[in-house]
């Protein structure tokens, strides 16, 4: 990954711009002077500017996970927002949304500020999800508008989720008076007090404590009168079962402020993973790999649009911490570095998608959830994009990662896309070594 | 009663498929027509004078137990001992993480020792997966977590086969927490491979779901488990799940699923096996322990027998014999 100086004039020459709203492609190259779309046309000719080519690539707007964990402050060992950014742009995204599960949690306007601090140089906008309750605790709101006016985007307690239905009306109340969306991470977890895999076939085979289906469905369905009395806008975090899609669907159907996101994991591995794997921890992930049924299900949902985004849940844990027997590892996997490649394996070589529907996945979906602008293609448009293929299969291997962790079931893995480059913040990173 | 025979049958294996024994689900039955053939011969060492032979000197067994255990412990280090191999032991009770040590350096540390061959007990299920990934030694599974307690499953398995003639057709019924039970689920795996028939009943709140995958039958009554029944094997209740609410009360728990006197009076030829420690009173009624068709004592001395015919067959002397095994 080559990371240029900074605000390189570069041209993209040969490349088909996409744009997924309203998913139109057209053969044009691109000139990029001071971090500024300045030229898009058929032919051009910059003099001296580096032209880089882009046959048989697409140029999209720029892509964004909004779910990821860059682990700082508090859990430098893992990720930090350098790491973490570097991950990012090498998986194609110029834009992220991190989850405030760090220590101190993003729950006060400092912690924010921090975070945008450390993200500046970086080629990525990271953007701070904010907690709903004070330490993440779950009791009393965290000071929601101070947080909106320091940057954060959207609230969410990650994975310590909102039991207390009182304070999740109130969290709604509040949060809607700012338009910004609260994030749940659905479980009810009375009905998961111990659980490392799904509950199901393979966890009574195996004799490890199962997480049901049913703990993210009964807070799914809470979560949904909630926000049909309150008008609050209620996403939800990494849907994973077949009855919790149907379960939004109908409320979409109904009218209900409700949105959803899916991580490319759910989308490519079941919980036969971690028998067929002897208990490998990267299968151990929350929620858990679920079902075949599930998988398709959740296929079903992103192509019919009741799933609205594609998102990675990366989640960076140190090889020493992984390493351990599967009841003591923590969970979550990494998730950037191989996004796009199993959005292709599973979604768009199959036909499930389009390149248009996945882009609009990364794109527009999550920037609409979070109100976040969309960057435009247009001339004089600050140049946010990335630039990609949906067709190379090619094989991931742990030179790929970029993360400052390893965890990842997917080494090995033969993947089908591949991101080559972002410019963002006049910042032109590619991956010319992958 | 039926008659008893020993089912011996010349095994069609000299050796097993395998380098470690971590779950009995991945072996087949002449393997473990094998290990039980083998543990017969041990089992008439044990009933000389001297019980001990000359087989694993200069072999080195590190019993790792991170759970508390006295039976399966005892019995390991009894069965080196009378194999003459050298016995270290290790025992550690609750979360290795939370002690700072991780598994995996503890296990490499104790390898660095010079071990050939490690019996590892622990609470997480995998746990002996994972050792044998980041260690050279030879695995043998003493239980981990609800998963598997192969050793057990086949001592089970040898007792069962002093009575019978033959598994295929055998109805073997499990009694109690199916769903956090090694002891069930190994049997299972075993039981199946051999033709029996095995049928499961308990609360149905310690029933796993789906249970049924694995090839067995599921009643949430006694009495349905009962008839036509070979063998009811009754598993121990911990007392902590009632405060888990999986049930109301030990004595609730007796009414519904406890095994008397009674049911050995309609019964007349079901034998009682349980893989200890027996809560008198619970699983069982007291008399149904000492009754002539218990036969949980025959299980504790083939527990000794099985686990030297385990380690004689794992141990790396037989293994360069016979390479190319996979794990």
């Amino acid at each position: 990954m080559s990371d240029a100086a900074s605000t390189p004039d570069v041209l993209l020459k040969g490349g088909t711009l996409l744009d997924p709203e309203p998913g139109t492609r057209r053969r044009a190259d691109v000139l990029i002077r001071d971090g500024i779309i300045a030229q898009v046309a058929e032919a051009i000719d910059a003099g001296d500017v580096p032209v880089y080519d882009c046959t048989d690539r697409l140029i999209a707007p720029g892509w964004m996970d909004m779910h990821v964990h860059f682990r700082e402050p508090g859990y430098e060992h893992k990720e930090t927002i350098a790491t973490g950014a570097r991950a990012a742009a090498a998986g194609g995204f110029t834009t992220v949304a991190c989850m405030p599960n760090t220590d101190p949690p993003i729950h006060t306007r400092d912690v924010v500020e921090f975070i945008l601090e450390r993200a500046a140089p970086t080629p990525v906008d990271v953007h701070p999800i904010a907690t709903v309750s004070k330490e993440r605790a779950g009791n009393e709101l965290a000071e929601l508008a101070d947080l909106q006016e320091g940057g954060a985007v959207a609230f969410s307690d990650d994975g310590s989720p909102v039991q207390h239905a009182g304070l999740m009306r109130r969290a709604l109340e509040y949060s809607s008076m700012l338009e910004r969306p609260i994030i749940n991470h659905m479980e009810e977890l009375t009905l998961n007090p111990h659980g490392h895999m799904h509950e199901g076939v393979v966890s009574s085979r195996l004799g490890v404590a199962g997480i049901p289906g049913l703990a993210e469905e009964v807070m799914i369905a809470r979560d949904i009168e909630l926000a049909a009395f309150t008008g609050g806008h209620i996403h939800v975090a990494h849907i994973s079962t077949a009855r919790a899609v149907e379960l939004v669907r109908r409320a979409k159907a109904e009218g209900v402020p409700i949105t959803a996101e899916v991580c490319t994991h759910h989308l490519a591995l079941i919980d036969e993973a971690v028998e067929t794997t002897g208990f490998s921890t990267h299968t151990k992930m929350h929620p858990p790999l679920r079902t075949d049924d599930d998988v398709a299900a959740l296929k079903e949902g992103l192509r019919d649009g009741t799933i609205d985004a594609l998102c990675t849940d990366h989640a960076p844990h140190a090889s020493f911490e992984k390493e351990v027997e599967f009841a003591a590892a923590p969970f979550g996997i990494l998730g950037l570095e191989t996004a796009w490649g199993l959005i292709g394996r599973e979604l768009i070589a199959p036909g499930l998608l389009s390149v248009e529907d996945a882009v609009r996945k990364l794109t527009v979906a999550p920037r609409q959830i979070l109100r976040l602008p969309m960057p435009a293609l247009d001339e004089g448009a600050p140049a946010t994009l990335t630039i990609f293929d949906a067709t190379t299969r090619w094989t991931f291997t742990a030179a790929h990662i970029r993360s400052k962790s390893e965890n990842t079931p997917f080494v090995g893995d033969e993947l089908v896309g591949r991101p080559w480059a972002i410019y963002n913040k006049g910042r032109f990173v590619t991956n010319d070594e992958w | 009663m039926a008659t008893p025979v020993d089912s011996a049958e010349p095994p069609t294996l000299s050796s097993l498929q395998h380098r470690h024994l971590l779950d009995l689900s991945t072996y087949s039955a002449d393997e473990i027509q094998l290990i039980l053939a083998t543990a017969r011969e041990f089992r008439s060492v044990l009933d000389r004078r001297i019980r001990r032979v000359p087989t694993l000197q200069g072999v080195t067994v590190a019993n790792m137990f991170f759970e508390p255990s006295t039976r399966t412990k005892l019995s390991f280090g009894l069965a080196s001992g009378r194999l003459s191999a050298e016995t270290v032991s290790f025992s550690k009770s609750g979360s290795s993480v939370k002690k700072g040590e991780t598994l995996k350096d503890t296990a490499q540390n104790i390898e660095a020792m010079k071990v050939d061959m490690v019996v590892i007990r622990h609470s997480s299920p995998g746990a002996p997966h994972f050792l044998s990934r980041c260690t050279n030694s030879v695995i043998i599974n003493a239980g981990d977590g609800a998963h598997a307690h192969p050793t057990q499953a086949l001592l089970d398995i040898l007792t069962m086969s002093e009575h019978f003639d033959a598994f295929e057709g055998l109805n073997v019924s499990i009694v109690g927490d199916i769903t956090h039970s090694r002891v069930a689920r190994s049997n299972i795996n075993g039981l199946t491979a051999l033709g029996a028939n095995v049928t499961l009943c308990g609360p149905k709140t310690m029933m796993p779901v789906g249970i049924e995958a694995m090839g067995v039958r599921v009643t949430h009554r006694l009495d349905e488990a009962l008839e036509g029944c070979d063998v009811a094997m009754a598993l121990r209740i911990q007392l902590e799940r009632q405060d888990e609410g999986l049930f109301p009360s030990l004595r609730e728990y007796h009414t519904r699923f406890g095994i008397t006197r009674d049911h050995l009076t309609r019964h007349p030829d079901l034998l009682i096996m349980h893989p200890g420690p027996v809560n008198r009173g619970v699983e069982l009624e007291s008399e149904v322990v000492d009754h002539e068709r218990a036969i949980i004592l025959s299980q504790v001395t083939n527990g000794v027998a099985v686990r030297m015919a385990v380690l004689y067959l794992l141990a790396p002397g037989s293994r360069t014999e016979h390479a190319g095994r996979t794990g």
